[in-house]
């Protein structure tokens, strides 16, 4: 029985020991590749020309009216903070939908990407950049542009094209904007001063 | 051990006694992640990886593991290789871990690698452990990327759709479309289409096996 036991535990301590060896070898290289992963979805939404600082760096913390904390990222020139890229969530049809949104000082979104989602393929996927333009139609629309009661979907009344067999998905990726939108118009002054 | 004896193991792992069109082992990863060959593929690479690994290091230590905690141990050493391909993979190969890093986990709940160990490893020395995990590995690969190829066809009419982001970008002239966008069944892609190509594989397999004349392998049978 004891030897049994003992074999065990020195399995365990072996490859334990390997896993700790392999975390220590790749942990340097894995948050590098976690940085490089967020400057390239920030580098979507925040156009090169409007920073010159590197705003995977230049963030801070704010929460959302459902009390999430979200991370901003600050794009400036001169010091001078040009826009902000935070993520936003929305409900889609299996689960969250994370994207990352980008909105200038002036409250002009500069863009929006899916970074995750479960959606279904075909048909909720069109939402991602690489399988469609429907998620370029954002950029340089704001708050007031269209009127806060038309940022729905054309089916429940508003100005933005739904899927054909998809209406959830897009009616959430909506929801998540417009709510985006609200958090910029609330916090606006916090956001753009710029410490 | 003697050559034949290796090509037995080849045979056996890519053909005759296939992980999947013939154990029906691993399903699991086999219906989530064939949605595209390249994702099977990939899938199935990384499978064998552990495999391989897993295989040899039973064998080595073979002697040390009594039969009492053996499974544990075989659990144990499978989830090891598996962190260590995981973490190796985001490190060295960040943009296929960003298509397959989800999967990756899923190789654990894989029951082939255990069934090979249990089954064969365990009473091998290390070479022909290593060269039946790898080449069990392998042809798993294959029955994914041909399971993947047919869903994916099919299901969006495309064929290695993305392969460059897995093999690197030399391999972008393997990405073919066959069909128009429009033509794809849907359905092919959703889980109802995994089980309906595996089914209809499995049969292939069996009837190119009965026209050559080989006795069919019973699904399972040198399994758990």
């Amino acid at each position: 029985m004891f030897k049994h036991g003992l074999i065990l535990c020195l399995f365990c301590l072996g490859f334990g020991l390997l896993l700790a060896v392999t975390d220590e070898i790749t942990v340097d290289n894995i948050a590098a590749r976690a940085i490089e992963d967020k400057q390239n979805s920030l580098s979507q939404v925040l156009p090169d020309e409007l920073h010159d600082n590197n705003p995977v760096t230049d963030t801070l913390t704010l929460a959302n009216a459902e009390g999430r904390e979200l991370t901003v990222y600050r794009a400036r020139k001169n010091g001078l903070v040009t826009g902000v890229a935070y993520e936003i969530f929305g409900t889609g049809y299996a689960g969250e939908i994370k994207l990352m949104m980008g909105i200038a000082a002036d409250g002009k979104l500069l863009g929006v990407r899916v970074l995750a989602h479960k959606e279904t393929p075909g048909l909720g996927d069109k939402i991602e950049a690489k399988k469609g333009p429907w998620i370029e139609r954002f950029t340089g629309l704001s708050l007031g542009n269209p009127p806060l009661e038309r940022w729905k979907v054309k089916k429940d009344g508003g100005d933005f094209d739904q899927f054909a067999g998809a209406t959830i998905t897009p009616r959430g990726v909506m929801a998540a904007i417009r709510g985006g939108l609200e958090f910029f118009a609330e916090n606006k002054s916090t956001l753009t001063k710029g410490d | 051990m003697a050559n034949s004896d290796y090509k037995t193991i080849v045979k056996d792992g890519l053909w005759d006694n296939n992980g999947v069109f013939s154990m029906l082992l691993g399903m699991c990863p086999c219906m989530a992640m064939t949605t595209s060959a390249t994702n099977g593929f990939g899938m199935g690479l990384a499978t064998a990886v552990v495999m391989a690994a897993s295989s040899y290091l039973v064998a080595v230590f073979r002697n040390r593991i009594t039969t009492e905690v053996r499974i544990p141990v075989y659990i144990l050493i499978v989830a090891a290789m598996v962190t260590v391909v995981d973490l190796g993979m985001n490190a060295w190969m960040h943009e296929l871990y960003k298509v397959l890093g989800l999967f990756i986990p899923l190789i654990v709940s894989n029951c082939l690698p255990l069934a090979r160990l249990e089954a064969f490893a365990a009473k091998q020395s290390p070479t022909p452990a290593f060269l039946d995990g790898l080449f069990m590995g392998l042809g798993f690969t294959i029955a994914l990327t041909a399971i993947g190829a047919v869903r994916e066809i099919i299901g969006s009419g495309t064929l290695f759709a993305d392969a460059s982001l897995l093999l690197g970008p030399s391999f972008k002239v393997i990405e073919m479309r066959l069909l128009p966008a429009d033509m794809g069944v849907l359905m092919m892609i959703l889980p109802p289409g995994g089980f309906i190509v595996t089914g209809l594989l499995v049969v292939g397999k069996r009837l190119m096996d009965l026209a050559a004349g080989k006795e069919i392998q019973m699904a399972g049978a040198h399994a758990l």
